[in-house]
């Protein structure tokens, strides 16, 4: 057990080391002169030449990468082509404004998907059981920038109730807990839930249904253990592969909320890459996109973790 | 002496019977896939809306009323139902309906095309580290590692981003994005099929494993494999208008249904109605697509 802990740390580092070097090879495979993302278009060619030699562009590849990625762990993740501020000044703000949309909507797509699915895993075959299946299917197939349009239809421009874009008004950037930004929160947290809704509906569902098929519920049933009583044992059998979906969610969430805050104009990083990609902003994209990932990595490794240990029964050696 | 000339009779005769069983049992499998599919009625209907909305973007030529290409100002953002224009118009005063039918093309294209390349490359892949095992199938499974340590939205993204616009790059990433996932579906199916008893008699027997792969591994592992790619389908084809979305992937004028959200959302406050419909169009597509891999996993009788 605590070799496999050991292992599985150990095995992150390089998974980070190479996908650090993928986000690097983003500004490789861009089309034209990599200088050409850290200079503006019209800088004097000497300039150009003493960039190259700062940044150490005249350097084989493997050492550029040493260089970046020396920078990039001290959160030196270079400076914006539009703006010229730090990439990490902007990422960090708009870090916080994805977590707060990606918490709460997994909050949301998480709650409904345990309750949906568990009912439906419970009670199979019944009209519950279909109205589930058919809701996550129809939430795993829906596309949410959509969704998200059809909501500010019905919701800001037919009935009034809720804003359409921004994170708070007068398009404030700073949250605070008070309803006039919460109203601005509901709309894409709502829109992004969709999908996890889906996926843990039919997740727990499928776990749900295994496990009462199993000897031992019956076992409990028959020694005369009320409802609640075998529901907590069934809880507690879900609950590993449940919270690994929930995790890997919570990740596909930080990285695609990019749909959903483009539609909204919600400030996180979804619009942050946005707006890099249509400037052509690659130190922002390349920044951006390294952040979110090293995020992923670490989430799979927490959930890996936090799944060995609730299970007793996984003793990976 | 009698059992020396009567046993291989017998033997012969067992494996003669043996044939026979599997190959009535082959021909017994898709017959009866087919007809398991026939019992189910959501498998059919997704199906047919599938047909028939392949067949409306294959004579969009036929079908559409006007040209998709041709705007006029003096007709802008007309709403559902106007005479001549049964699903109104857009910003620049172009017919939906027309540009619906036309937009298919390059949507079910994108949906379509890189799930395709992956299973190609994906099955390849795969089913050599999963045959080959050792060193080589580290090499390409931890490389897939890398590339599942990235959100596929945001894989893609990334990709197309960098690359710059275009349906090449956004195809390009797509693909990207889809390999690996075939990639571990096929490495397992693999090394569940390669320890089988028959897999050991054709090594046995001095096959090399070329021919071992393509005779006795692909026929048992290419089912699952297409089943878990038809069920990519519905993703690829919102992740490729989510593209289009963004200003990725497809560029102005031509018809899409995901670029055509992009440029009609500035018309919300016009028209909400019009302004919709290009993503009803994938929702339908995509649940249909889901809805039909289902389908076929249950009557293919495909695990996980």
């Amino acid at each position: 057990m605590v070799f496999y802990l050991l292992r599985r740390v150990l095995y992150a580092i390089p998974i980070a080391l190479a996908v650090g070097f993928v986000c690097f090879m983003l500004v490789q495979i861009a089309p034209g002169d990599p200088i050409n993302a850290i200079v503006p278009p019209d800088a004097p060619a000497d300039v150009v030449e003493q960039v190259r030699k700062d940044y150490g562009l005249d350097k084989p590849l493997p050492v550029q990468f040493g260089l970046w990625l020396g920078k990039a762990v001290q959160g030196d993740l270079g400076r914006s082509l539009a703006t010229g501020r730090p990439v990490w000044a902007d990422l960090s703000t708009a870090i916080g404004n994805t977590l707060l949309l990606a918490a709460v909507a997994s909050l949301l797509g998480f709650t409904l998907g345990c309750v949906l699915g568990g009912l439906a895993g419970t009670f199979r075959g019944s009209v519950l059981d279909r109205i589930a299946v058919g809701t996550a299917v129809a939430g795993v197939s829906v596309p949410h920038y959509w969704l998200g349009m059809v909501l500010v239809v019905i919701f800001s421009v037919q009935l009034n109730w809720l804003p359409a874009m921004g994170a708070g008004p007068g398009g404030s950037a700073e949250w605070a807990w008070d309803w006039d930004h919460v109203k601005h929160l509901i709309l894409p947290a709502v829109t992004l839930a969709v999908i996890p809704m889906g996926i843990v509906t039919r997740t727990v569902r499928g776990i749900v249904a295994e496990i009462m098929n199993q000897e031992f519920v019956t076992a409990l049933r028959g020694k005369g253990l009320t409802r609640g009583g075998v529901f907590l044992h069934v809880v507690k059998n879900a609950a590993p592969n449940t919270l690994a979906v929930m995790g890997l969610q919570l990740g596909y969430l930080m990285g695609g909320s990019i749909l959903v805050e483009t539609v909204f104009s919600w400030p996180g990083t979804g619009l942050l890459l946005n707006s890099a990609i249509f400037q052509r902003d690659l130190p922002v994209l390349q920044g951006t996109i390294l952040v979110l990932a090293m995020f992923f990595v670490a989430l799979n490794l927490v959930v890996d973790l936090m799944q060995t240990a609730l299970d007793p029964r996984i003793k990976r050696a | 002496m009698s059992t020396s000339t009567t046993t291989p009779t017998a033997a012969e005769a067992e494996l003669a019977v043996q044939a026979r069983q599997a190959s009535a049992r082959s021909e017994g499998y898709w017959a009866g896939v087919w007809k398991r599919v026939r019992r189910d009625p959501v498998t059919i209907v997704c199906g047919t809306i599938l047909i028939l909305m392949l067949l409306a973007i294959i004579f969009a030529p036929l079908l559409a009323p006007h040209d998709p290409y041709q705007g006029s100002m003096l007709r802008r953002l007309r709403p559902i139902g106007t005479d001549n224009y049964p699903l109104g118009t857009d910003e620049l005063g172009r017919d939906i309906l027309s540009r619906l039918l036309y937009g298919g093309r390059l949507s079910w294209f994108m949906g379509i095309i890189p799930v395709a390349l992956a299973f190609v490359f994906g099955t390849l892949l795969g089913v050599i580290a999963g045959y080959a095992g050792g060193r080589v199938n580290m090499a390409i499974m931890r490389v897939t590692d890398v590339f599942y340590a990235f959100p596929s939205v945001l894989l893609a993204v990334a990709i197309s981003g960098a690359l710059g616009a275009g349906i090449e790059n956004a195809i390009l990433a797509l693909t990207l994005v889809f390999i690996p996932p075939i990639i571990r579906v096929a490495e397992s199916v693999t090394q569940g099929v390669r320890n089988l008893d028959f897999v050991d008699a054709a090594r046995a027997s001095g096959a090399g494993a070329f021919t071992v792969v393509r005779v006795h591994v692909l026929g048992n592992v290419l089912g699952p494999i297409f089943v878990y790619a038809t069920s990519l389908i519905s993703v690829c084809m919102i992740v490729a208008s989510g593209l289009s979305f963004l200003g990725l992937g497809t560029k102005p004028p031509e018809p899409e249904w995901g670029l055509m959200l992009n440029t009609l959302r500035t018309a919300i406050y016009v028209q909400p109605w019009v302004a919709v419909l290009p993503g009803v169009c994938i929702f339908i597509t995509s649940i249909c697509f889901n809805l039909l891999s289902d389908g076929l996993r249950q009557a293919m009788d495909v695990k996980g």
